[in-house]
């Protein structure tokens, strides 16, 4: 009995399909769907962030992609989980270049993965939107198809160093993680503040995530003014926890890779009043992106995390180009440098400012920001003080 | 090259490396003493040694969830981690032999030991798995509790908190009750005669089933022990984070001689102090030309080369002969 009540609702919810949507199906089976992916850890340590940019991209799309469907198309998003891996983050991109209803990649999270992955997308000219990737080589490549909505590490490593300048520090120690994106911008860092006279006592690399014993220890003994870490939260806080712990007085300074929830979550009162430099701010600081923080709190019930509005904006980009593509196509599905030609064509106001790349793929400008932690309290990430807002146009590609 | 500074960080360095020296001893046993027994590498004992810092946050986590954690005396709290974390992984160390390994007791050496890589990718999935629906996290913290913070400073720059204090007491406890459990008592006798022949100890009236579920819940309970310790002591765990620790506490456990009990602890300390000693020396002996990264290069070439020259380990080898 059960099962035959079943099968009658199966029924009736079906028919009542065709009969609700019957137009709206048929669109779509006429012209097809086209995918946009997002490329993002989803597992693992850095997974805040990666949903973050899953949901960011997903909100764009939902609320974007009228324009498109009105076109006789299907939009979907398919995210993809890079876990932080660089041969994971390559096996996905091949998957992806094998989907050929897939027009657009927004992603990556991180620059270590961003760069070999693109160099498959670049096989097929598939256009990425980069909401994150901060290493100067992710668009020094010269890349067609390859692009970015954020700053850049080079300067981002200079706007730390001027910072740590301001907090009148003499001597600073240096850790990476030794990423491509941390070690990177911890290289950067170095090489600014070494030029404008802080004393640079030690410059280290680690893999290790859980006992930074050994290597707080010859930091205590130095007692430098301030310690960088080129790196992300999850190796950062429990770092600054334990050298805290252990009685290290220095300040703490680090990039973007700071800028989570999670830093706080972990690092608890060890990170209260450290300061990070940022190509995302906090929400508050874009004033076009409050509609969007309450959206996004409505349908996901948390709020956006940091490169969020970052993905958003690399959707809405891509659907903007996608839709050009497809007109010039005729109405039909174009090809894939099609969009990416498109997508350098763009001049896109959007929630973090207005978005035109240069001919390398660098937004024309990016904002740094400084911000400092205020409160343990995850819930209160968004409130973190703002020091220092910059402009700054991306430098030429050198030769 | 600052020759003061060398000299002025080296107590501290030998206490990280004593501390995490234990910490090491104390998993490596879970290896040693199965190997002992069965002469097989139990792989899934690093998953076994994450189920104990797990079940610790969770304790902990629950306790301030209700607001008690601060009103109790933090030793009692310890204590009841460390019970509650021994409890927990020396029974999934039962279990997973009960599952895994004894139906494949008389299979090739080999099988058994497939069994155990699969059985410890499962649990670092199950623990992933319940900690995302539980929780929604991948990373726990263990919550500070203030007063095993507490810094005893020995000289202006060296110090020691309570809490490596508890980490170095516990575990030498730990190995000198189960020492005088394997040496002086019956059961003791008992593991060990399973140890040495399984056929003859089963004549004599010994259950060998048992004796090998009790040698996995004593290694389970220790490695548990630990998993608490390293998340008091390191605070941040996750559902991989073992992995490391348990290569490192394997290589131990052959360095100081498989199935050897104090040659576990003996392997641990010098892991441990190798370890620590190179991820500080190196970057400043070497001015910057080889970081603290090369850490576990350093640690592993002194390993091999000891090996090379005592090839059954620092204290020997326990490996009987088969006729």
């Amino acid at each position: 009995m059960e099962h035959r009540s079943s099968w009658r609702l199966v029924v009736v919810a079906l028919a009542v399909a065709g009969l609700v949507f019957p137009a709206m199906a048929l669109a779509g089976a006429a012209k097809g769907t086209i995918k946009i992916a997002t490329q993002s850890p989803l597992s693992g340590g850095q997974a805040a962030l990666g949903e973050g940019i899953k949901l960011g991209a997903q909100l764009a799309i939902d609320q974007l992609k009228g324009p498109i469907e009105k076109l006789g198309f299907k939009v979907e998003l398919v995210p993809y989980d890079d876990q932080a891996k660089p041969d994971v983050g390559v096996a996905n991109a091949k998957n992806i270049i094998a989907d050929k209803d897939i027009l657009l990649v927004v992603g990556h999270l991180n620059s270590g993965v961003a760069i070999p992955s693109s160099e498959v997308y670049k096989d097929d000219n598939l256009a990425m939107i980069s909401p994150a990737n901060t290493n100067p080589v992710v668009t020094d490549r010269n890349l067609p198809n390859v692009n970015r909505v954020c700053g850049r590490d080079d300067i981002q490593g200079v706007v730390g160093a001027e910072f740590a300048k301001d907090l009148k520090v003499k001597t600073a120690y240096v850790i990476h993680d030794k990423t491509t994106y941390g070690q990177g911008v911890a290289e950067f860092f170095r090489d600014h503040a070494k030029k404008i006279g802080i004393e640079v006592v030690g410059f280290e690399g680690t893999e290790e995530k859980s006992n930074f014993d050994p290597i707080i220890t010859p930091i205590k003994a130095k007692n430098p003014d301030l310690i960088y870490f080129g790196g992300i939260y999850d190796q950062a806080a429990p770092f600054f926890k334990q050298a805290r712990e252990k009685g290290v007085k220095s300040k703490f300074l680090g990039p973007d890779g700071m800028e989570s929830t999670d830093l706080v979550k972990i690092g608890g009162k060890a990170v209260v009043g450290m300061h990070y430099t940022t190509v995302a701010g906090p929400v508050t600081q874009y004033p076009k992106a409050k509609k969007y923080a309450t959206d996004f709190k409505e349908k996901f019930k948390k709020d956006p995390e940091p490169f969020s509005a970052q993905a958003y904006d690399s959707a809405a980009m891509g659907l903007k180009a996608i839709e050009a593509a497809v007109k010039a196509a005729g109405g039909k599905i174009p090809t894939r440098g099609a969009v990416a030609a498109e997508v350098r064509k763009l001049k896109y106001a959007g929630l973090t400012g207005t978005i035109e790349f240069d001919a390398k793929g660098d937004p024309k400008k990016a904002t740094y920001f400084v911000l400092q932690v205020v409160s343990e309290d995850p819930a209160k990430f968004g409130d973190n003080k703002l020091v220092k807002r910059l402009d700054i146009a991306a430098p030429p590609l050198k030769k | 090259m600052d020759t003061a500074l060398l000299i002025a960080i080296f107590p501290q360095v030998l206490i990280d490396g004593l501390i995490l020296g234990f910490m090491y001893a104390l998993i490596a046993l879970g290896y040693t003493m199965v190997y002992g027994v069965l002469e097989f590498i139990n792989f899934a004992h690093s998953e076994i040694f994450v189920a104990g810092a797990f079940i610790g946050v969770e304790i902990l986590l629950g306790l301030r969830g209700t607001g008690v954690l601060d009103s109790l005396p933090p030793f009692l709290v310890l204590a009841l981690l460390l019970l509650a974390g021994m409890a927990a992984s020396g029974l999934l160390a039962v279990t997973v032999e009960r599952i895994a390994y004894r139906p494949l007791r008389g299979a090739p050496r080999l099988i058994p030991l497939i069994s155990a890589i699969g059985v410890s990718f499962f649990l670092q999935d199950a623990i992933r798995l319940f900690e995302s629906v539980w929780r929604n996290a991948f990373n726990l913290v263990y919550p500070t509790m203030d007063q095993l913070n507490i810094r005893f400073h020995l000289t202006e720059t060296i110090d020691i908190s309570v809490k490596s204090l508890v980490v170095m007491v516990a575990a030498l406890l730990m190995l000198w009750a189960l020492h005088l459990l394997v040496n002086r008592t019956k059961v003791g006798k008992a593991i060990r005669a399973v140890a040495e022949d399984q056929a003859t100890a089963s004549l004599m009236g010994i259950n060998v089933n048992r004796m090998i579920s009790l040698t996995f819940l004593i290694g389970g309970a220790m490695g548990g022990a630990a998993g608490v310790l390293f998340g008091i002591q390191y605070s941040l765990i996750n559902p991989y984070t073992g992995f490391i620790p348990g290569i490192k506490a394997f290589t131990a456990a052959v360095l100081g001689g498989i199935g050897n009990i104090p040659g576990a602890m003996m392997g641990g300390l010098v892991l441990g102090l190798l370890e620590a000693f190179s991820a500080s020396y190196m970057s400043l002996l070497t001015g910057g030309a080889f970081g603290a990264e090369y850490k576990d290069i350093f640690a592993f070439s002194i390993l091999i080369l000891i090996l090379i020259f005592r090839p059954k380990g620092l204290l020997g080898e326990v490996v009987r002969e088969r006729a």
